[in-house]
């Protein structure tokens, strides 16, 4: 500041490029890696984002104009939306979505914790065995073990048509929610469990009263899991419910858009934006839950 | 050993009695995964062995045939190598780009001074739409005649290939979807990044090397572990390939919806077709149910190799703490 004042007062016109001091090329070094850092994130930003953006022009375009190459529509036909709603069929898939997503969020949840706290918590002969077969059975591809259990529900429980087939096994513990319960619940001091075991308290009521309200936000997480599993999943409602389109989930329906519309791109898309919506909504009132989720997954363990 | 078989048995009684409520305690709070494994994995799984040496077509009940149906599909039935060598192509190319890919962004991720949530929460969200949804709307975003992507490519002056319609190109227009759907692996490389101690990096500026060398030697050891998580769970995932692939093919080859009408997976020219798919097709269209059980055993046993790498390389998965 100084030395440009006493440049001015002798009337010296100051140089475009200012003096070299050792700190300026550096600055200058700093504001070109910003700018080309945040130039790199917005292009990544938008290679992310442009197809929420096709999809949701085409989804208010007219019937004609999808068919065109218009990138913008010319009308705001807002009308798709519900006529998508009113679509036959299109109500029952959300009611199923929304059982089998909450039926079996529910299941999972109450019927994991208990496992995944043993697995934590307890000492017992064979439980880096327990815990090999649980990550195990984590990686199996369902195709694996479809055909004899399709047969079970199918031939003996003659539950096909229905969801239940999907819905009952929920009950009975989920391998990968188990594995992350557990590593959530390693985190718990045991110190706190021992004083309650000294206190006299018994395991479920230490479980349900203390290690429950410590790890809800692990909790919330798994569920969000399990949801957002049971609403993407196209592969267990195609092999059980496929022919019954009263059983249909939205995952599975919305391809049969094509169908009753023929290729009416703008309804097609309207219709899959609504099945993104409620993930995308449910995902920003809880995001923290589920990148802690992720990070566990990955990173920590 | 003589001396201590009689000590054992002079365990007090009350000392027994409290074990064995102890392993009672545990076997309760183990049963619901217990009943769940034997019954939706031991009992399917042995049931899938025994079935895939029947003929069976779910109508009338399974006939013993020995071998037969092991010999057709691993000498008689090209679609098992043609879907082996799809998943190749999507390990090597889909998941090795995703895991460059994810990694770069989760070094731009940490490196940004303004925005950074907000670049982490918009690149994220294409991880959460719905496969289906997703496929759907690539399989319109890459609609050869009039979807947006080709316009622009159009416009610019540049080729526009047939993408989901063309064998060439439909398992790069499969890569581009798993690429936008990268958000799990920019979190977990963006967690891990930070988790590198900044006291190495400021002792590699001090020793004055350049970027290149700061990656090499301070952050490439660093994250390495999660590195190998990202690439083994990617070709388990891919292992697993089936929705997007089967809807992709669906869409692009004109199939009317969930109409019946019959879809041969891999369209086009089983160029997306995988294992999964195989047993979805040999089972619930072609009721070959033998077949199927021979292809999910295939299946079964590279998913396993690939699983015990993991556990190996990460056998602190294991540990307590």
């Amino acid at each position: 500041m100084a030395q440009t004042v006493t440049v001015e007062a002798a009337g010296v016109v100051p140089p475009p490029v200012p003096a070299r001091t050792p700190a300026q090329p550096h600055r200058r070094k700093r504001v070109l890696s910003w700018i080309g850092v945040h130039t790199l994130a917005v292009t990544a930003v938008l290679f992310f984002i442009l197809p929420f953006v096709f999809l949701f022009l085409t989804s208010v375009m007219s019937d004609k104009q999808a068919l065109t190459s218009h990138l913008w529509p010319t009308s705001w036909e807002w009308g798709n939306y519900t006529e998508v709603m009113k679509t036959p069929g299109f109500g029952t898939w959300w009611r199923n979505t929304l059982m089998y997503a909450g039926l079996g969020t529910l299941f999972t949840v109450v019927s994991s914790l208990p496992v995944a706290y043993a697995l934590a918590k307890f000492r017992f002969r064979f439980r880096g065995v327990a815990l090999m077969l649980v990550i195990s059975s984590m990686m199996l591809p369902p195709q694996v073990i479809v055909i004899p259990m399709y047969i079970f529900w199918a031939k003996q429980m003659h539950l096909s048509g229905t969801l239940w087939p999907l819905i009952i096994p929920m009950a009975f513990g989920d391998a990968f929610t188990i594995f992350l319960l557990r590593q959530f619940l390693l985190t718990i001091p045991s110190e706190y469990l021992d004083a309650a075991r000294v206190d006299g308290c018994g395991e479920l009521r230490i479980l349900i009263s203390i290690v429950l309200p410590m790890i809800r936000p692990a909790i919330a997480a798994v569920a969000l899991f399990q949801f957002f599993y049971c609403w993407n999943d196209y592969f267990g409602p195609q092999v059980y419910a496929s022919e019954n389109p009263g059983a249909w989930t939205l995952s599975y329906g919305l391809e049969s858009f094509k169908g009753a519309h023929q290729v009416n791109w703008n309804l097609m898309m309207a219709a899959t934006l609504l099945v993104m919506a409620p993930v995308i909504l449910v995902f920003f009132f809880a995001q923290k839950a589920f990148i802690e989720g992720v990070t566990l997954t990955g990173v920590k363990g | 050993m003589t001396t201590t078989a009689p000590a054992a048995a002079k365990v007090p009684a009350a000392l027994r009695r409290q074990r064995r409520r102890r392993n009672l305690r545990t076997l309760a709070f183990l049963s619901p995964w217990l009943i769940g494994f034997s019954v939706f994995f031991a009992y399917p799984l042995g049931a899938t062995v025994y079935y895939s040496f029947t003929r069976y077509d779910l109508i009338n009940p399974p006939v013993w045939v020995g071998t037969r149906n092991w010999n057709y599909v691993l000498n008689d039935y090209p679609a098992l190598w043609q879907a082996l060598r799809n998943t190749l192509w999507l390990v090597v190319v889909m998941v090795t780009l995703r895991v460059i890919f994810g990694l770069a962004l989760g070094m731009l991720a940490i490196r940004l001074k303004s925005g950074a949530g907000l670049f982490r929460t918009l690149s994220y969200l294409p991880y959460l739409a719905p496969p289906v949804a997703a496929t759907i709307g690539f399989a319109f975003l890459l609609n050869p005649g009039t979807g947006p992507v080709n316009n622009l490519l159009g416009d610019a002056g540049l080729p526009q290939p047939g993408w989901f319609t063309d064998p060439d190109w439909s398992k790069p227009a499969l890569t581009l979807l798993a690429l936008w759907g990268i958000g799990d692996l920019l979190v977990i490389f963006t967690a891990s990044l930070l988790d590198v101690p900044r006291e190495q990096y400021e002792a590699a500026e001090l020793d004055g090397v350049g970027p290149w060398q700061k990656f090499r030697y301070v952050t490439w050891p660093a994250i390495t572990p999660v590195v190998l998580f990202a690439v083994v769970t990617g070709v388990i995932q891919t292992m697993q390939y089936y929705t997007q692939a089967m809807v992709a093919g669906k869409v692009a080859s004109g199939i009317i919806g969930n109409s019946g009408q019959p879809f041969e997976p891999g369209y086009p020219q089983g160029t997306t077709l995988t294992l999964p798919q195989l047993v979805y097709q040999e089972g619930f269209s072609t009721f070959n149910t033998g077949a199927a059980c021979v292809i999910s055993l295939i299946l079964f046993a590279i998913a396993m190799a690939f699983t015990f790498v993991l556990l190996r390389r990460r056998s602190g998965l294991l540990d307590d703490d």
